[in-house]
């Protein structure tokens, strides 16, 4: 069983933000940056499948140098090798142009399961999993919490809205987007962070993957939403604010 | 037709609550664009369904019927509506962003080589063409995005950003759509629908409810909330990380994926206001945020706030609570 892995570099979930001078990204220099949350999910769930089925766990990601951090976690963790498709620094980018370029760089693979996190903590187009499925021709299952094997395939749980749950059955290969929270994840081991560096890191860049396609959609502008609702906010002194909004609850909203 | 179409989700005859949103969205769209708009409903026996929109002020609506697609699957939904689209080459789809059209539209998009512009939150006309907003960083940051090359245009509108009461009446004609769809189509095979949690608590009820989130930052912490909570008379809810990590059951997860509220105050501790959280308790009469960041998304919505560390907030609230 080859399982393939997508993991993404993103700023720290807690950082401030502030749009860049050209309004077409964020300051980056001081960010510091973690994997994805959904897809460290996803990742947990690709090494628990091949610990029940035995086979490969192989990450791929495609980042700016520094994303080789989050791939090295991924390693420690327990997946088998990677694949780093090299990129520029952050954008707001195209996400069919994105998935072109990691199915070509998983020709080569043949993987029987692709897993993706269901949606990215920046770009939050909640899609690059199922237009990956698309473009490489695989049946998919958005928002899964659980995989089982199943005959010769899977039978996934996915996730509906208002606490309704699905069991789906499904061919492999195949693509699943995996939701935050199912299972607890792991930790790296000492050992593991050993074994990590002599894991196999496999560099691909854009242009050797046959350069970006064009773009069907453009970002154009970058910025901070206004706030339309004028909300009383108190800050100062806890002990004052406390007193204040307590006040307000009493006599403004009469919710006490 | 080169116009607008809105694909609206139904399950078993009703209207999903967004799908109205969605028609609003498109209607909106059409009258600044002076193009007519149209609207899609999927499965199998949706006539009903469809002439409860022939009220709405529409050139047509679309009864997309067949049965492969009683059942929802990806492959059926993307398959059927393409070759609607082929038929009257729209040049806006527009869906309501639900759980099934976050799994189908992307696929539906790219069989196109196009892009869904997911999650919609406004929109403004630019010499003729719609630029749409959207949300980057779980909505504190916001984007314009163009559409670029020969259309279709997709686009899917976030709850609550468009609002149904807004819809013009007027009067549309149903036509049947039968695609042409045979099983071997459909990879996936879709199950029962379940159930998981027992819902022994009513958050619905409550009069006053105060939430927690990721702020709490550890479990034990979470007691200095239900503090809050007791002090209030107020059930203890959460954001789903802290049901995720077991620190609360999942019944008490308000949002998309757990229960709606719509108490008389909603307070909340800790929590960013993610789309996904606020859908589930905007309806509440007086919300309160207390966040140390000034920038979270949850003061868009809260009537009061203060603004700190909730560690020293909190306390001080219960102090002055019981004074
Ligand atoms: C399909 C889907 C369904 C989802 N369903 C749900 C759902 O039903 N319900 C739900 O809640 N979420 C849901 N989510 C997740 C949602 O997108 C957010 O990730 C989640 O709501 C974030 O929870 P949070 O606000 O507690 O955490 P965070 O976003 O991490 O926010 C923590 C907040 O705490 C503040 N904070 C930190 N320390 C302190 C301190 N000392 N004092 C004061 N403030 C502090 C921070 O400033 C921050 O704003 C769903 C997501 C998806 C994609
Ligand atoms: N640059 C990237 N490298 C690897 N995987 C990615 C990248 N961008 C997105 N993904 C995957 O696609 C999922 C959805 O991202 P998005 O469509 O941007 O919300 C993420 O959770 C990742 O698993």
């Amino acid at each position: 069983m080859k399982i393939v892995v997508a993991i993404k570099q993103v700023p720290a979930r807690d950082s401030l933000l502030k749009v860049n001078s050209s309004g077409n990204w964020i300051e980056d220099a001081d960010l510091s940056y973690e994997i994805n949350e959904p897809d460290a999910y996803a990742l947990e769930a690709g090494l628990q499948f091949k610990e029940k089925q035995g086979g490969e766990v192989v990450v791929i990601c495609a980042g700016p140098d520094r994303a080789s951090q989050t791939i090295r976690e991924a390693l420690a963790k327990g997946a088998d090798r990677a694949i780093h498709i090299e990129t520029e620094e952050d954008s707001a980018g195209d996400p069919l142009v994105l998935a072109a370029v990691m199915a070509k760089a998983l020709e080569a693979e043949q993987p029987d399961l692709v897993l993706t996190g269901l949606q990215s903590d920046d770009l939050g187009y909640g899609q690059t999993g199922v237009i990956l499925a698309e473009t490489m021709g695989l049946p998919h299952a958005t928002l899964i919490m659980n995989i089982e094997p199943e005959g010769d395939g899977i039978r996934v749980k996915r996730e509906l809205e208002d606490g309704w749950f699905q069991n789906v059955d499904m061919p492999l290969p195949a693509l699943l987007t995996i939701q935050s929270g199912a299972t607890k994840l792991r930790y790296a081991t000492l050992m593991g962070i050993k074994k990590a560096k002599t894991k196999e890191v496999k560099s691909l860049s854009v242009a050797e993957l046959g350069g970006a396609g064009s773009a069907s959609i453009r970002v154009e502008r970058l910025y901070v939403p206004e706030k339309s609702k004028h909300s009383q906010i108190f800050d100062g002194p806890p002990k004052e604010a406390a007193a204040k909004l307590v006040e307000k609850l009493r006599f403004e909203a009469r919710v006490l | 037709m080169s116009g607008i179409l809105v694909v609206l989700e139904q399950r078993d005859g009703k209207l999903h609550k967004m799908a109205l949103e969605a028609l609003a969205a498109g209607q909106q769209f059409g009258l600044e664009l002076g193009l007519p708009v149209f609207a899609a409903v999927l499965g199998a026996g949706v006539g009903a369904v469809a002439e409860s929109l022939a009220g709405y002020q529409l050139a047509k609506v679309h009864a997309v019927d067949h049965a492969l697609l009683r059942e929802y699957t990806p492959d059926g939904f993307t398959i059927a509506l393409r070759q609607l689209l082929a038929a009257h080459s729209p040049s806006y789809v527009v869906f309501p962003h639900t759980y099934q059209v976050r799994d189908f539209a992307p696929k539906l998009a790219t069989s196109l080589g196009r892009v869904l512009v997911s999650d919609v939150v406004s929109h403004r006309i630019d010499n003729g063409s719609l630029i749409a907003v959207r949300q980057l960083f779980q909505g504190k940051i916001n984007a314009d995005v163009r559409f670029e090359g020969a259309g279709p245009n997709f686009l899917s509108v976030q709850a609550g950003a468009w609002r149904a009461d807004s819809l013009q009446a007027g009067a549309a004609a149903v036509e049947v759509f039968t695609p042409e769809l045979s099983e071997a189509q459909i990879r996936t095979k879709p199950l029962e629908l379940f159930r998981e949690s027992a819902r022994a608590v009513d958050l619905t009820a409550a009069d006053i409810i105060v939430s927690v989130g990721r702020g709490i930052r550890e479990e034990e912490n979470i007691a200095i909330v239900q503090g809050l909570a007791d002090a209030l008379g107020a059930e203890l809810a959460a954001s789903r990380p802290i049901c995720d990590n077991g620190w609360l059951p999942m019944e008490r997860q308000v949002g998309s994926s757990g229960q709606t509220v719509a108490p008389k105050m909603y307070l909340a501790v800790g929590i960013s206001g993610a789309i996904q959280h606020l859908v589930g308790m905007k309806g509440a009469k007086t919300i309160v945020a207390i966040n140390k960041d000034p920038e979270a998304p949850i003061f868009e919505v809260a009537d009061y706030g203060i603004v700190g560390d909730l560690f020293q907030v909190v306390p001080a609230l219960i102090d002055e609570l019981k004074k």
